[in-house]
């Protein structure tokens, strides 16, 4: 193991090479130990989070990936114009290049990280096995061989222990591969993948590997100094993953006994060593539980790296990663030994994105109107919730980059604990503007399987139809949505006089107001929709409860704020808190029980006239015109088709409410409207 | 900041039997103002929406912003007070926010007697151009009515407060630059004729409005000319030929819309300047007012409980806190506005009467609109008051409340007792507006005062005849007064005739107060030169 003068040699500027939370958290520990960071930054971030709190901020270049943050010379001589000792790559970017490795050790500023062979070591996969089953780290067991004979194979898979895969060597998207449960039913599995594989790739080569039936991602977190020394720091658990993306992780991994953790955390360090790592490192493992599996675990990967998850880490050891790392990179000994690290309760993360997960996951952009999270409000500990945030309310998420907006990591005694932490924190964390996968993480912590750590890497796919199912709403959240309807209709002003509100005050009368709600996906179907449902509310005067009606159901309901979105409803004496939030006229409710959406509108008891017909022709929401579907003039029937523009990610048909003619379009396709907006104007025919 | 807190116990058997005794008063209140927004009944609603007409109540709803409120006044106008009934005098009237432009809505109700205008019918026109004309407030005439009603032509036509008033005030309010718009959607005869001819812009229903001095009858009376109503001066005549309406509208519901678009276009600023707070609701239960204040005048409440339910966030900074305690006196802010306050807290002394001209002269110099909350016997009377001059210091008091020109507001919350009612900003100190809670009481003095000084009186002259007169007989004589005084005395009896503008829940007084206060800012907030003060 062979150390440049650079890499022990002390610094006190630190150049953060990344963006987002994980900028932020680096510069959060280096400034905690006395260092000046530096940021550095595409044209896209020019006024990031990152930006805004480092010391200096150096621009690599305009907004795409390959000509800021991936260009090794920018990095280098934005550190050399700043003074700084050393550049932390943080994850992704050029964490786990060599050549900017290399490029650093050359201009002799500390990487802090591997040395450069560690991650090549590491970055040639079938090299890595291979040095892997040296060291003795368990590698999938399974047949690679050139002997192709029938017999051979039949006898490997016996071997190996059913059920096994079949592969074909030249195989890849499923073609000519086989799932065998059994010895009897081999001969003709392999006679058909061959088949296949002739066809598909003109090869019929196979290969063998032991099939896991229930999988799981379990990781090591493992850190090596340059003195030799070696510790893990116990593992992760990050089995819910969606496309390869992990999504929800935990430490330490459920089921786990003291003797495996111990042989995997050995396991691990001889993988950091066989190749000469120093730093913070993680090898990746399969781990097997099922079927009477009392958890035989293979070596997947390791990423030369500070993984995204290292913060559960951090809250189970009490240690502080980036310190280490930093500490490792001035050339000082680990801060602990082995037998100096223990494990205390239990942590989740769970990563935000800017991304639907009713759109298969599809990434999300726009304008950060509101980041908060109300801890006071929703009754947690400071110090058992951490949000690791790139961004705050007014940050614009753009599409430069990857989704990830934070990651909130909590803390509790047990498993149970932190994860009903984890819950109520996510209920807690108010994101508006952007699309995010909020209340899809809520329905993962909240869901019954994941609770009974029944974890795999197929989690997601395999509870699809419980985390994805339509949202039924109960009698309670309509009423919820219709008083906070009613209410904001009582408070909503345009200046602060009470003449603004719209809540239909009248002497000494009960006034009524009938609202119509319905999913924010039904939005343009009208009052007979039976996806629309009506409720009634009732009231004599601002001081009584409402009575709201909905479908013969009559239920007596207040509202009383609390501090920030937190509101206390209470419906026929049963009072739930939650926090209600806005987004234009769509209600989101959100307690530790999941969330719920719901546009609401005010249905005029009377026939407006003239005046209906065109009041129609307004945004229901904010959106997008798609396109003009007439032209200005043109004789149009009633219900014929004007406009389509898209809002919420649905297309509604703005539909001729007469005979007559559109006489002007407001707007035109790509315009961005605001609810309320007047679209075009239309003209009734005499 | 001085948030009140409150003494109140909501368990209390006093609470409870006041709170009761309130809400079945509430409950009486809002099921009478049920009936009378009826309007003329269901035989002549139907009759009338038979028509393509909309209801008068229908016709405002469409009128003004969707959901808004409407600040209705006098709705109790003429209760019970002609040999038949004439539901809200046959005429509703209220401010409403019509294009995001508070207005005056004077509205007939074709329902009650065809819109024919009793003298209370008049009454309450005028009152609502008063209104319209303290507050600076555009004005909209809904007018469907048959004119004069012909019986008590005596006291609608001749005198100046009569129905030549209506057009006085259109004219002067015009000349003030408060606009005058009319809708006619019914008839406009004789008279009424006046109303669309006299106003800025006017708008006018096919086949419903017609617009003329003289009726068909009329015609064919006087010259012989036999011609039908809407050929003499219907929609077409006069936007197509005599020029006196200047919109045409389809139907109601249209003529509506039109109005909203003549108010859109006046361009109206208002113009008083208050400095503002964020508005917030009072910290104090507001629901509580009932089990405070009962109806037994007899029991004595703090005024400040019931301040604490009515001002912004319970924030009540109060003025001279222990001097001439009877009359409560401080700053606070309703819906955002900020208002001095002046409260009853029992009989009224010189150092009250003193304190209350000295908190109305600073709310005048700052420009700052007065609350009065009437709960008032009167001034106290005996040689040692008489003596110290409590005479001039209430006249000191009266002085500075009638002359104060900041926007004044009045509730009577509780008794309204002979000058009492004059110190307090009654109805003949112009307050902008008054209303009377339920279970108030106004007259000269009470009941029960008024029988004692009458029998006093009877007394001295049967004394003087040197005859005996026993306590049954006194009793006797005492109890048709009492019960005059109470039938007149009640809020109904007082409402049905215009001396208020309303009679209100209590639990809606912050919302009234806060709908006036900012309809009077429409108004600049004038200057005060104040009388001489009897020092």
């Amino acid at each position: 193991m062979s150390q440049t003068d650079s890499r022990t040699t002390p610094f006190d500027t630190l150049l953060v090479a990344n963006r987002g939370e994980i900028a932020c958290r680096v510069m959060r520990t280096a400034r905690a130990m006395g260092l000046r960071t530096v940021a550095v930054y595409s044209d896209a971030d020019a006024n990031a989070r990152h930006v805004r709190e480092a010391d200096e901020a150096v621009r690599l270049g305009p907004a795409a990936a390959r000509e800021s943050y991936l260009k090794v010379e920018a990095v280098v001589e934005a550190a050399k114009r700043t003074g700084a000792g050393a550049i932390h790559p943080g994850y992704g970017f050029l964490s786990e290049n060599g050549a900017f490795v290399e490029a650093l050790d050359a201009a002799g500023i500390t990487f802090v990280g591997p040395p450069a062979s560690a991650i090549a070591a590491m970055g040639d996969k079938s090299a890595a096995k291979a040095r892997m089953a040296n060291a003795g780290v368990p590698l999938v067991p399974g047949y690679h061989g050139d002997d192709q004979d029938d017999a051979l194979l039949r006898r490997e898979a016996d071997n190996i222990g059913y059920p096994v895969l079949l592969k074909a060597s030249a195989g890849g998207g499923g073609k000519g591969m086989r799932v065998v449960e059994s010895g009897e039913n081999f001969q003709a599995a392999l006679d058909g993948c061959r088949r296949e594989s002739q066809a598909a790739f003109g090869d019929t080569r196979m290969l063998i590997e032991k099939y896991l039936t229930q999988p799981r991602h379990v990781e090591v977190q493992v850190f090596c100094d340059s003195h030799g020394n070696g510790v893990y720091l116990f593992e992760r658990d990050c089995s819910v993953q969606r496309r390869h993306q992990k999504v929800l992780e935990e430490a330490p991994a459920p089921g786990m006994t003291a003797e495996l953790r111990r042989e995997m955390g050995d396991a691990a360090v001889r993988a950091a060593k066989e190749i000469g790592y120093v730093g913070a490192g993680t090898v990746e493992f399969l781990l097997d539980f099922s079927q009477g599996q009392d958890g035989s675990f293979y070596f997947m990967e390791m990423n030369t790296r500070l993984q995204v998850e290292h913060p559960v880490t951090e809250m189970i050891t009490g240690q502080d990663l980036v310190e280490w790392q930093l500490r490792v990179a001035m050339g000082e000994p680990l801060p602990l030994q082995q037998d100096e690290l223990t494990i205390t309760g239990h942590s989740f993360e769970a990563r935000l994105y800017a991304e639907d997960p009713e759109q298969d996951f599809l990434p999300a952009t726009g304008t950060l109107t509101r980041f908060a999270m109300d801890l006071k409000g929703a009754g947690l500990d400071p110090r058992q919730v951490r949000l690791d945030s790139g961004v705050e309310t007014g940050d614009v998420v753009s599409m430069h980059y990857d989704p990830m907006l934070a990651k909130l990591i909590v803390h509790g005694d047990d498993r149970d604990q932190a994860l009903a932490t984890l819950n109520r924190a996510l209920a807690a964390l108010d994101v508006q503007g952007v699309v995010t996968n909020r209340a899809f993480l809520q329905r993962l912590a909240t869901h019954p399987a994941f609770k009974a750590c029944e974890l795999d890497t197929r989690f997601i796919e395999k509870n699809e139809a419980t985390l994805f199912a339509p949202k039924q709403y109960g009698i309670e959240e309509y009423a919820g949505a219709a008083l906070i309807g009613l209410n904001q209709l009582a408070r909503e002003c345009e200046s602060d006089s009470p003449w603004d509100r719209h809540d239909g005050f009248r002497l000494n009368a009960p006034h009524t107001i009938r609202i119509s709600l319905c999913d924010p996906a039904h939005v343009q179907d009208d009052e007979t929709s039976e996806n629309v449902v009506i409720v009634e509310g009732t009231r004599a005067s601002g001081a009584d409860p409402w009575d709201l009606t909905i479908g013969g159901e009559t239920l007596t309901a207040r509202l009383q704020h609390l501090e920030g979105d937190a509101v206390a409803v209470t419906l026929n004496g049963h009072r739930r808190r939650l926090q209600a939030r806005r987004d234009g006229n769509v209600v989101v409710m959100v307690d530790p029980r999941g969330e719920t959406r719901l546009f609401w509108r005010r249905i005029d008891a009377i026939d407006h006239g003239h005046h209906e017909a065109e009041s129609t022709l307004t945004a229901p929401m904010h959106g997008t015109v798609v396109a003009l579907l007439v032209e200005a003039g043109q004789k149009v029937e009633k219900g014929m088709p004007l406009m389509v523009m898209e809002a919420m990610k649905m297309e509604h048909t703005m539909t001729a409410p007469a005979d007559g003619h559109v006489e002007s379009f407001h707007f035109n396709a790509g315009d961005t409207v605001g609810q309320g907006d007047v679209l075009l104007e239309f003209a009734p025919a005499e | 900041m001085a948030i009140l807190t409150t003494q109140v116990n909501p368990r209390s058997d006093g609470f409870q039997a006041n709170e009761k005794a309130m809400r079945h008063e509430v409950m009486k209140l809002r099921e009478l103002t049920a009936a009378i927004s009826q309007g003329g009944g269901e035989k002549a609603r139907a009759r009338h929406e038979s028509r393509g007409k909309l209801f008068v109540r229908d016709r405002i709803d469409h009128l003004i912003d969707e959901g808004s409120p409407f600040l209705e006044f006098s709705a109790l106008a003429a209760h019970e007070v002609y040999e038949s009934d004439v539901p809200a005098a046959g005429m509703v009237t209220g401010i409403g926010r019509v294009s995001g432009v508070e207005c005056v809505i004077v509205a007939n109700d074709a329902t009650v007697k065809g819109g024919t205008y009793y003298p209370l019918t008049v009454k309450k026109h005028i009152r609502a151009q008063e209104i319209a004309r303290k507050h600076r407030l555009p004005c909209i005439y809904l007018v469907d009515s048959g004119g004069a009603f012909l019986p008590r032509q005596d006291e609608v036509f001749p005198d100046r407060d009569h129905f030549g008033r209506i057009f006085y005030n259109q004219a002067t309010l015009s000349a003030e630059g408060i606009p005058q718009i009319a809708v006619v959607m019914g008839s406009c005869t004789a008279g009424g004729a006046y109303v669309p001819a006299m106003a800025d812009e006017s708008i006018i229903v096919k086949q419903q409005g017609t617009i003329f001095l003289g009726g068909p009858p009329l015609v064919k009376a006087a010259t012989g000319e036999s011609i039908s109503a809407e050929d003499l001066g219907g929609a077409d005549v006069h936007a197509k030929v005599s020029g006196v309406a200047d919109h045409y509208a389809e139907n109601d519901a249209h003529a509506l819309q039109l109005a909203r678009g003549c108010v859109s276009r006046l361009n109206w600023q208002k113009r008083g300047q208050l400095k503002m707070q964020e508005p917030k609701p009072p910290k104090l239960d507001p629901s509580e007012l009932y089990g405070i204040v009962g109806t037994d005048l007899k029991k004595p409440f703090d005024v400040r409980e019931v301040i604490g339910r009515i001002v912004d966030d319970s924030d009540f900074d109060e003025f001279k806190r222990y001097y001439g305690d009877t009359l409560v006196t401080g700053f606070a802010h309703i819906h955002g506005y900020p208002v001095g306050i002046v409260a009853n807290n029992g009989v009224l002394f010189s150092e009250s009467a003193v304190k209350g001209a000295h908190f109305i002269e600073l709310c005048a110099q700052r420009k700052i609109p007065l609350v009065f909350l009437q709960n008032i016997t009167g001034f106290m009377v005996g040689s040692k008051y008489e003596h110290e001059g409590i005479a001039k210091h209430g006249a000191k008091l009266v002085t500075a409340v009638a002359c104060a020109k900041v926007p004044k507001f009045t509730v009577l919350i509780g008794g309204s007792f002979g000058a009492g009612n004059y110190g307090m900003c009654g109805r003949a100190y112009d307050p902008n507006l008054l209303f009377m809670w339920p279970n108030a009481r106004i007259s000269v003095m009470g009941g029960e005062q008024a029988a004692g000084v009458l029998a006093q009186v009877k007394r001295e002259q049967y004394e003087r005849e040197g005859r005996e007169w026993s306590k049954e007989d006194e009793e006797a004589f005492k109890q048709p007064t009492r019960e005059q005084y109470e039938r007149q005395g009640h809020p109904y009896y007082a409402s049905a005739r215009l001396w208020d503008d309303g009679v209100i829940d209590p639990a809606q007084t912050r919302d009234v107060l806060g709908l006036s206060l900012a309809a009077a800012m429409n108004a600049e907030v004038q200057e005060t030169k104040f009388g001489v003060f009897r020092m």
